[in-house]
C-alpha cells in the first residue's frame, strides 16, 4: 500500500509539473506581452522594456518556469527596485492588475466554489441515488418508466434554462426569497443556505438525472450478480439482500464519479457562478481571463488541475477501501 | 469513470451524455463474426432499432434540425428577414427597445419575434445558429473519434511501451480543468477563425474519453480466436487492425459519436456563453442565450426559444445515443 | 419420509421474443442419505429446475409442486420459502469466485447465513464459520476466514461454498455443477467431501451435471433431462448399464472409453439443442434421434404427434422414448 502511494505521489507530482509547463508555454509563447498588459495599451516603449526587466520576462523561458515552479514552493520577489512586491509561499504568481498575490485572490473565492459545489454534490446524490435505487429496484414498472423519462429530460436541460426558470418562479412570481448573493457560511449559516438553494438546485439537477441513470443501471446489473443470488440461496431477508449484497458494489463506481466530479467542479463551475453571479472561483477566472491578468489565470488553472489530480488520488483509495480486489499488497 | 464528455461544463448540458462506464457496450456477441448463422448483426441491430420510439423521435428531432440548418438561406428567403437585417420598426424605443407585440414581437414578418434592441429576426438566427452548433459540434465528434479510435486502437493493439506512452498522455490529457483551458486556449488565441478554432479546441480535451474505450476493447478483441489465427497465418498488422478489429468495434465507435454530439453541443453553447466561442455578429444559440438571459423578466420569449432549441438538440441525440446503444449491445438493453 | 418431493415442476420465463418453457412436467423425489444426480447440457433446464426448488427463480413463472418434508413451496408466502433457504436447503453454485461476494471475508459471509437463521452472535457466528471451514478440510480456518475470495485458490473457494452451505446444518443440498471449473484431481477431492458429508450426516444431495463422469461417481438416482423435460430416469447403476432413451445411449456413447478399438470415432450426437422459444413438436429429441431417422414415415409420427411422456418400465426405471422397447 505504502509502496502504492507513494507510486501515486509521484505520479502526480509528474503530471502536475507537466501541467504546469503546458499551462506556462501557452501563456509565455503566445503573442501577448504580459509586460504590455501590465502596462498598459499607451505604455511608451521604454516603459515596457522596464516593466519586461523588472518582471524577469527577459530570462529564457527555461529559466522562467523554473523561478515559477520555485516560487510555489519558496515564495518570491517579483519585480526589483520600488516595483518589488513580495508573493508569500505558495506563490502562484502575483497579479499586478488587482496588486496581490494569486494564491490569495484564490483563497478569497474558494468558499464560495467549494459550498456551491459542495452543497450541488449533496442535492444530486440524494436525489440521484434515490431515483436511481428506486427505479432499479421497480424495473420495467411505471414508476421506473416515469422516473427514466424525467431523467432523460432534465439532463437535457440547459443549466441557462433551469437558472432562469428558477429565479423567475421562486424570485419574482413567488417572491420567495430575495436575488440570490453569496453570503459566507460562518457569517450566517442560515443565510448561506437560503442564498446557495437556488445555484445549488441548478448545478444539482442535470448531474442529479445523471447519477439516477447511472445508478439505476449499475444496481440492475449488480442484483443480476451471481453473488447477489448467493446471499439470496442463503435465505437472508430481501432487505439485507439488496442493501448489504446488491447495494454496496453497486454504488462503488457512484462513489467514483462523484469524486470526479465534485473535483472538476471545485473551479470548474464557472456557467452556474456565472449565472448567478457568484464570487467563486470560477468567476475570478472568467473575469481575470476578460482582463487578461494572466498570473491569476494560470493560478487558477494550476488550482483546478491539482482538483482534479488529488480527486483521482482520493478515488483509487476508497476504491481500494471498499473493494478488497482493489488493494495492492 | 466519469460521463464520456464532462467537460465540466457545471451540470451543463456538457455532461448529458447518458450513463457511462457501466454502459459502455461490450464487444457485442452479436456483432462476433463467428456468431453470424442467422441474420447479419446490422439487420439485428436495425430491427430492435426501429421498435424504439424514442429513437425514432431523437432521429426526427435531429433531421429536422439538419434540414433546417442546411436550408437556412432559403428558409430566410420565405420567411423574407435575413440573421443580420435590423428591424427598428419591430421594436418600441419607448419601452427600451423591447419588441412591439404580443410573445417577443411574433408576427407575419418576424415569425419568432424580434431581438430587442436591434431587432434582428429571431426565426433567422436560430437557422444560422443552427449551423453553427451543428458544424462544430459534428466536425468536433468526427476529429475526436478519428483521433480517439486510432490512438485507442494503437495503444490497445501493440500495448507495450507504445501503450505506456498513450495512456500517460491520455492521462495527462483527462488531468487538465478541460473547460478552464479550453476558455484560456480560447481567449488567448487571436485571429483565427472562431469555429474552426472552437472545433480543434474542444477535440483537444475530448478525445482522451472514446480513447480509453477503445482501448479497453481493442485489448480484449485482440486475443479473439479468429484475430489470432489472423496473426498465426502471417497477417499484418494493419490487416488485422483495420479488418479484423476495426469492424468489430464499429459499434461502439457509432453510440459514443452519438453521445458525444450533445456534449459537444451543450460544450459549444457554454464556451460562446462565456464569451470565448463564437463571437458576433455570428448568430449562435449561445451568444442569443446569453444575450437574452439580461431579459428573461422583460421577454421570456427571446429567451425561451434558443433555450429550447439546445434543450431538444441535446435531448434528440441522447434518445438516439442511448437506443444505438440499446441496438448495438443487446446485453444492455435487457439489464 | 421423502425429503423434497417435485412433482409437474414447470418453469416459464417471458422474453422480448417470446415465452420460453424452461422445464416442464418434471418429477422426482429426494431421500436423507440418498443423492440425486440430474444431468443434461447446458439448456436442458437443469439448472432453472434448482432454482425453483429454492426459490431462486426470479420472474420466472413456476406451477407444479415442491414439497420440503411435506411442506408446499409452490405459492407458499416468501417467508416460509426464504426460513427454509440456507438452513434446511441449501445450495451449492458452480464458479465459486463470482458466486462469493467479492467484498466481504470468507468467514462473514459464512457467518452472515448462521447470525440469519440461529440469531448467534457475532463471535458464536464466527466461531462457527472457523468449524465448518475446517470441516470441508481448509488448513488454518481460523486464519483463512478472514480472507477474501480472491485469496483462496479454485478448490478451496469451492470447498468454501460448500461450508457456507453446510453452516447451518441443512437437510438438502443442491450442488449446481460443483465441479465444472475445478482441476480434475480437485473435482475429486469436492465430490469425495460431498459424499462424506452426505454419509456423515445423512443429508439429501442434488447434484446437477453436464458430466456423467460425475454422475457415475456420486449418484445413487439419476435424471436425464433434455430440452427442458426429463427423458429417463433410472437408478445410476441400471442406467449406465442398460440405457433405453435414445438421448441417453447417444451420452453414453459420446464418452470416450479406454476399451475402445484404436481408430474408433467417438460417437458425438449430431445437431444442436433445441430452441426453448420454438421447440420441435411432440418429442424434443427427435430431430437429432437415430431411432426416428431410421424409422419410416408412418412410425415417424409417433415420435412427432405428442410429447412422450416418461413411463414406467421396470424397478424405478422410466423413459419417455414412445419406440424405445422397439430398438433394445
Amino acid at each position: 500500500m505504502t509502496g502504492f502511494l507513494i507510486r501515486r505521489l509521484f505520479g502526480i507530482a509528474v503530471t502536475l509539473l507537466v501541467v504546469c509547463a503546458v499551462t506556462f508555454c501557452i501563456f509565455y509563447l503566445l503573442p501577448n506581452d504580459p509586460a504590455v498588459q501590465f502596462c498598459g495599451k499607451d505604455c511608451p516603449p521604454d516603459r515596457v522594456a522596464e516593466v519586461r526587466q523588472q518582471m524577469g520576462l527577459n530570462a529564457p523561458l527555461i529559466v522562467q518556469f523554473g523561478r515559477y515552479v520555485l516560487a510555489i514552493f519558496a515564495g518570491r520577489t517579483m519585480g526589483s527596485g520600488s516595483y518589488a512586491v513580495q508573493c508569500h509561499f505558495p506563490c502562484f504568481g502575483y497579479s499586478f492588475q488587482s496588486g496581490r498575490p494569486v494564491w490569495d485572490l484564490m483563497m478569497d473565492r474558494l468558499p464560495t466554489s467549494a459550498s456551491l459545489a459542495i452543497g450541488a454534490a449533496v442535492i444530486w446524490l440524494l436525489l440521484g441515488l434515490a431515483a436511481g435505487v428506486l427505479s432499479a429496484l421497480r424495473k420495467n414498472t411505471w414508476i421506473d418508466r416515469t422516473v427514466m423519462v424525467a431523467t432523460i429530460g432534465v439532463a437535457a436541460l440547459p443549466v441557462y434554462f433551469t437558472a432562469m426558470i428558477l429565479l423567475y418562479v421562486v424570485v419574482v412570481v413567488l417572491g420567495l426569497m430575495p436575488y440570490p448573493r453569496y453570503v459566507a457560511f460562518t457569517d450566517d449559516p442560515f443565510g448561506w443556505v437560503q442564498n446557495l438553494l437556488l445555484p445549488w438546485t441548478t448545478l444539482a439537477l442535470t448531474f442529479a438525472a445523471i447519477y439516477a441513470r447511472m445508478t439505476r443501471s449499475s444496481v440492475i446489473e449488480t442484483l443480476a450478480e451471481p453473488y447477489v443470488r448467493t446471499a439470496r440461496a442463503k435465505g437472508l431477508r430481501e432487505r439485507r439482500v439488496v442493501g448489504r449484497h446488491g447495494l454496496r458494489p453497486a454504488l462503488t463506481p457512484i462513489a467514483t464519479m462523484l469524486g470526479m466530479d465534485l473535483g472538476g467542479l471545485l473551479a470548474g463551475a464557472l456557467i452556474t457562478e456565472s449565472l448567478f453571479g457568484l464570487p467563486g472561483v470560477g468567476k475570478l477566472f472568467a473575469d481575470s481571463l476578460a482582463k487578461s491578468d494572466q498570473p491569476v489565470v494560470m493560478g487558477i488553472t494550476l488550482l483546478a488541475s491539482f482538483f482534479i489530480i488529488t480527486s483521482n488520488l482520493v478515488v483509487d483509495l476508497v476504491y481500494a477501501w471498499i473493494d478488497p480486489r482493489a488493494r495492492v499488497s | 469513470m466519469t460521463a464520456p464528455l464532462s467537460t465540466g461544463l457545471s451540470g451543463g448540458a456538457g455532461a448529458a451524455a447518458g450513463d457511462p462506464g457501466a454502459a459502455a457496450p461490450a464487444p457485442d456477441p452479436a456483432l462476433d463474426p463467428q456468431a453470424q448463422q442467422t441474420a447479419s448483426p446490422w439487420r439485428l441491430a436495425w430491427e430492435r432499432l426501429r421498435r424504439r420510439r424514442a429513437a425514432l423521435v431523437g432521429a426526427g428531432i435531429i433531421a429536422f434540425f439538419v434540414l433546417a440548418a442546411v436550408f437556412a438561406p432559403v428558409l430566410t428567403a420565405i420567411s423574407g428577414t435575413g440573421p443580420d437585417a435590423t428591424d427598428k420598426r419591430a421594436i418600441d424605443p419607448y419601452l427600451g427597445g423591447l419588441p412591439r407585440g404580443s410573445a417577443g414581437g411574433m408576427s407575419p414578418q418576424h415569425w419568432l419575434g424580434v431581438e430587442p434592441m436591434l431587432g434582428r429576426d429571431i426565426f433567422a438566427r436560430l437557422l444560422y445558429g443552427a449551423r453553427i452548433s451543428l458544424t462544430v459540434a459534428f466536425s468536433a465528434a468526427v476529429m475526436i473519434t478519428v483521433i480517439g479510435v486510432l490512438l485507442g486502437i494503437t495503444s490497445g493493439y501493440f500495448g507495450g511501451r507504445i501503450d505506456t506512452v498513450i495512456s500517460r498522455f491520455m492521462d495527462v490529457m483527462m488531468s487538465f480543468p478541460s473547460l478552464i483551458f479550453m476558455m484560456a486556449l480560447l481567449s488567448v488565441v487571436q485571429n483565427v477563425n472562431r469555429v474552426l478554432l472552437l472545433i480543434v479546441v474542444m477535440s483537444l480535451f475530448t478525445w482522451p474519453y472514446i480513447a480509453r474505450v477503445i482501448r479497453g476493447q481493442t485489448m480484449s478483441l485482440k486475443h479473439r480466436e479468429y484475430v489470432e489465427a489472423a496473426r498465426a497465418s502471417g497477417t499484418t498488422s494493419a490487416r488485422i487492425l483495420f479488418s479484423e478489429i476495426l469492424p468489430n468495434l464499429t459499434g461502439t465507435i457509432i453510440v459514443y459519436l452519438t453521445l458525444a454530439i450533445p456534449g459537444l453541443i451543450g460544450a459549444e453553447a457554454g464556451l460562446t456563453y462565456l464569451g470565448v466561442g463564437v463571437r458576433p455578429p455570428t448568430p449562435s444559440w449561445g451568444q442569443m442565450i446569453a444575450d437574452s438571459s439580461l431579459y428573461y423578466k422583460v421577454d421570456p420569449m427571446f429567451f425561451v426559444l434558443p433555450c429550447s432549441c439546445l434543450f431538444l438538440m441535446v435531448l434528440a441525440f441522447t434518445l438516439l445515443g442511448d437506443a444505438l446503444r440499446d441496438a448495438l449491445d443487446p446485453k444492455g438493453s435487457r439489464g | 419420509m421423502t425429503l423434497l418431493e417435485v412433482n409437474d415442476l414447470a418453469v416459464e420465463f417471458t422474453t422480448a421474443e417470446g415465452i420460453v418453457q424452461a422445464v416442464k412436467g418434471i418429477d422426482f423425489a429426494v431421500a436423507r442419505g440418498q443423492t440425486l444426480g440430474i444431468v443434461g447440457e447446458s439448456g436442458s433446464g437443469k439448472s432453472v429446475t434448482s432454482l425453483a426448488v429454492m426459490g431462486l427463480h426470479r420472474g420466472a413463472k413456476v406451477t407444479g409442486s415442491v414439497r420440503f418434508e411435506g411442506t408446499e413451496l409452490i405459492g407458499a408466502p416468501d417467508e416460509t420459502v426464504r426460513r427454509l433457504r440456507g438452513r434446511r436447503m441449501a445450495m451449492v453454485f458452480q464458479d465459486a469466485l463470482t458466486a462469493l461476494h467479492p467484498y466481504f471475508t470468507i468467514g462473514d459471509q459464512i457467518a452472515e447465513a448462521h447470525r440469519e437463521h440461529h440469531g448467534s452472535s457475532r463471535k458464536e457466528s464466527w466461531a462457527r464459520a472457523v468449524e465448518v471451514l475446517g470441516d470441508v478440510g481448509i488448513p488454518e480456518p481460523a486464519r483463512r476466514a478472514g480472507e477474501y475470495p480472491h485469496q483462496f485458490s479454485g478448490g478451496m473457494r469451492q470447498r468454501a461454498m460448500i461450508a457456507l452451505a453446510l453452516s447451518c446444518e441443512p437437510d438438502l443440498i443442491i450442488a449446481d455443477e460443483p465441479t465444472t471449473a475445478l482441476d480434475v484431481t480437485v473435482q475429486a477431492q469436492v465430490l469425495d467431501l460431498l459424499m462424506r458429508l452426505k454419509d456423515e450426516r445423512g443429508l439429501g444431495i442434488i447434484v446437477i451435471t453436464h458430466d456423467l463422469g460425475v454422475i457415475a461417481r456420486v449418484a445413487d438416482e439419476v435424471l436425464v433431462m433434455y430440452g427442458g423435460a426429463a427423458v429417463e430416469q433410472a437408478g445410476a447403476e441400471r442406467l449406465f448399464t442398460a440405457p433405453r432413451h435414445p438421448y441417453t445411449r447417444g451420452l453414453l456413447e459420446s464418452l470416450p472409453r479406454l476399451d475402445a478399438a484404436d481408430g474408433e470415432p467417438l460417437h458425438a450426437i449430431p445437431g444442436n439443442p433445441p430452441s426453448l422459444l420454438a421447440p420441435p413438436a411432440g418429442c424434443v429429441f427427435h430431430p437429432r434421434c437415430p431411432v426416428y431417422a431410421a424409422a419410416d414415415t408412418g412410425q415417424r409420427e409417433l415420435c412427432t404427434a405428442a410429447r412422450p411422456p416418461l413411463r414406467l418400465l421396470a424397478d424405478g426405471h422410466r423413459n419417455a422414448c414412445v419406440r424405445s422397447e422397439e430398438t433394445t
